[in-house]
């Protein structure tokens, strides 16, 4: 027996209730599926930091900011976002490589979007984010700040560059 | 004319929405003019920013409250045959939200509060923004409360009957409103307005956020209540037939309600302080959100069918002809439902917990909403005026021809301004920019898109003066309207006994509630568990 029997009469709507709750778990369903086997969530990290005192704090003191190569063969690239830039302003990364990006904000709310990548994050003062990615073509990209950040905003973006493997990544 | 009708309120309030609506739109055309890159002389981002963010505030906080407020009073008063429950408190109600509008208006329009609808601390406005915002919400709570004692003294009087579908729904919104914007009350109240006036040094932009995203998703649906509302019972009567279920209705505005708003990440899905777990429980809500719509589409194009087949249209498809197209309550609902149809698609995407990486926070995002928002609810506040207008002022609508030809060029209009936004989204276009000193490449690529949308602004502009236009010559129009009765779609099945629960709230808004707690609650505690610092203003 339909449990949509005592509130809805047509034996047509009842039907349709039914492939729409379907539709909806289905397509929720594959994007859980794909999100789980794959491992591709958003960027998530729980992380708080003084965004007054960056410079203080090992991690985000100018010299320590750039592209470093770790043992594993993996890269980490840590960078501070401020009004009205990405620092430091040009970054190589290696192509096909895992990379994660650290970055955090020294003052307002930023954003940052590498069209036609899939690295994007919100930066968001008192946290730290944190994207893991890979690209994999070769070429120069714009590192674009995607969330109002004041009146100069509009100009706030900087350079990625995807290099080939053997010439590893630096910044600039 | 019967007094209960309340058309006077109804009309005051309707006015201030398109008044603000009005001034919305003008600055929308000034925004893509600047925006485009094409007029080098007015290009600044302090007035482009200060355009931006009264625009956002005029079309999602003043016009949609309005009228949802305005579309109230008259549902409740003619659905019910009952007076409004308590008369100068909604007046009193209404004066307080136009009170805050003006508050809000005045660093608005002078550059103080230049940071977006959305308020984006840790930049700083003027305090008077936000408690003009504060004061336009504690209003439209007032209408809540008037709304949710008009159905229990009515359900009172009337032991074992069944609340009107439009009164049911209205009540619906009324709550779901009431337990959403708690949450951007509680930003505001205990973390902005104590901020900027200096009393407490810092804020947690992480909890700011997190509260704001109680209120963002839901708030859509706010908006697009009284859109379903006119299509589930004023649509079928003028299309000439009857509601295929009214019933579904009920599920459909419950499921609203409950729905709507524990599913508030998708606005978080790239922010870092939030767990991707929660992330994604908020997802597989919010594909259970889309559910309610699909009902929508069903009943309401059934009942259009019913009608379209009563009037002798023929075949699978030749009742679509056979509809009354010259009435703007069947346009505005048929060309609402295509732009609910594109958007929809657009939406899932958004709704995707990965996907959405792709488009977050690009021109894709401002296409979608202004496709669904600008297009499927303002076009049926477009139909909802148009269809009261007459019985509220007793006059004829000034003209009928008039008003289809304003629905068919805001249709147009947003098309042309919202499918060239998608392309520029996918092409890495950031939104909330005021220009494009990018690299060239981008930017040439670009381009087109960016001189169509210019076109789409002008055409919605002339649709919007179109629209001022009827209503006011409706005022004025010499020839009485002679019915003045406002008729409510009939169910196609009478109802016998409407069940407890679809005749009612109490169990729906404690679900809610557990719902919320459940999706909410360590989200918001964890601020107050770990140790977070908070940041200090910064001007724009």
């Amino acid at each position: 027996m339909d449990p949509l029997k005592h509130i809805c009469e047509d034996p047509l709507e009842r039907k349709w209730v039914w492939i729409s709750l379907f539709l909806a778990i289905v397509m929720g369903g594959m994007l859980g599926y794909y999100a789980i086997a794959s491992n591709i969530h958003p960027p998530s990290n729980v992380e708080t930091i003084d965004s007054s005192r960056l410079h203080l704090t090992e991690e985000f003191a100018e010299d320590n900011l750039g592209v470093k190569a770790n043992p594993d063969g993996t890269v980490t690239v840590t960078m501070v976002a401020a009004r009205y830039g990405f620092y430091p302003p040009r970054i190589e990364v290696p192509v096909d490589t895992p990379v994660t990006l650290r970055i955090a904000s020294a003052d307002v709310l930023h954003g940052v979007h590498v069209p036609n990548t899939n690295m994007a994050t919100m930066i968001v003062p008192g946290y730290i984010s944190e994207v893991n990615t890979t690209f994999p073509e070769t070429g120069e990209f714009s590192l674009l700040c995607n969330e109002y950040c004041g009146l100069g905003h509009d100009s706030m973006w900087s350079r990625l560059v995807v290099v080939p493997k053997n010439e590893g990544g630096q910044s600039s | 004319m019967n007094d209960d009708k309340a058309a006077g309120l109804a009309l005051a309030s309707m006015w201030v929405g398109f008044i603000a609506f009005l001034a919305a739109v003008v600055l929308g055309v000034y925004q893509v003019a600047e925006r485009s890159g094409t007029f080098p002389a007015i290009e600044s981002p302090e007035l482009y920013f200060a355009s931006v963010s009264t625009h956002g505030v005029l079309m999602a906080f003043v016009l949609t409250t309005f009228l949802v407020m305005g579309f109230g009073y008259y549902t409740a008063t003619t659905s019910l045959g009952q007076k409004v429950w308590n008369k100068p408190l909604a007046w009193f109600g209404f004066w307080l939200s136009v009170a805050g509008v003006l508050t809000a208006a005045v660093p608005l329009l002078t550059g103080h509060a230049s940071v977006l609808y959305t308020f984006y601390p840790p930049l700083k406005a003027h305090p008077a923004f936000y408690i003009g915002a504060t004061l336009l919400v504690v209003g439209s709570w007032i209408w809540c409360l008037e709304m949710i004692m008009m159905m229990a003294v009515w359900k009172r009087a009337h032991p074992g009957e069944t609340v009107p579908l439009a009164m049911y729904g209205t009540v619906a919104n009324a709550i779901m409103w009431v337990i959403t914007s708690l949450g951007v009350a509680s930003e505001v109240l205990f973390q902005l307005i104590p901020w900027s006036l200096g009393l407490i040094e810092t804020v947690d932009v992480g909890l700011a956020r997190t509260l704001f995203s109680w209120t963002l998703h839901a708030i859509v649906y706010f908006w697009l209540f009284p859109a379903y509302i006119a299509m589930y019972t004023l649509l079928p009567k003028a299309a000439g037939g009857r509601l295929f279920s009214d019933q579904m209705g009920r599920v459909a505005f419950i499921m609203l309600l409950v729905f709507s708003v524990p599913i508030g990440f998708h606005h978080l899905y790239m922010d870092p302080f939030q767990a991707a777990g929660w992330k994604f429980l908020h997802m597989t809500g919010t594909f259970m959100v889309a559910v309610p719509t699909l009902i929508t589409g069903f009943t309401i194009i059934a009942s259009l069918e019913i009608a379209g087949r009563l009037r002798g249209g023929k075949g699978l498809f030749g009742w679509i002809g056979a509809l009354p197209w010259s009435n703007p309550m069947v346009t505005a609902a048929g060309l609402g439902f295509l732009m609910l149809a594109v958007g929809g698609f657009g939406g899932m995407i958004n709704a995707s917990y990965a996907m959405n990486a792709m488009v977050h926070n690009t021109q894709w995002v401002t296409g979608h909403f202004h496709l669904i928002f600008g297009g499927t609810v303002v076009i049926m506040y477009f139909a909802i005026a148009y269809h009261l207008w007459p019985k509220m002022t007793g006059r004829q609508l000034q003209s009928n021809g008039m008003a289809l030809t304003q629905l068919w060029l805001w249709f147009i209009g947003i098309l042309v301004l919202t499918l060239p936004w998608h392309q520029l989204g996918l092409d890495g276009q950031p939104r909330r920019i005021s220009s494009t000193p990018y690299d060239a490449s981008l930017v040439e690529m670009w381009q087109p898109n960016e001189v169509a949308m210019i076109v789409g602004g002008v055409i919605l502009l002339i649709s919007a003066l179109m629209l001022i236009l009827v209503l006011v010559k409706t005022h004025g129009n010499a020839q009485a309207e002679s019915n003045l009765e406002l008729e409510y779609a009939e169910p196609l099945h009478s109802i016998l006994r409407m069940p407890r629960l679809m005749n009612g709230f109490g169990f729906w808004t404690l679900l809610v509630v557990v719902y919320m707690i459940a999706s909410y609650g360590y989200p918001i505690a964890q601020f107050f568990l770990m140790e977070t610092h908070g940041t200090v203003p910064w001007s724009i």
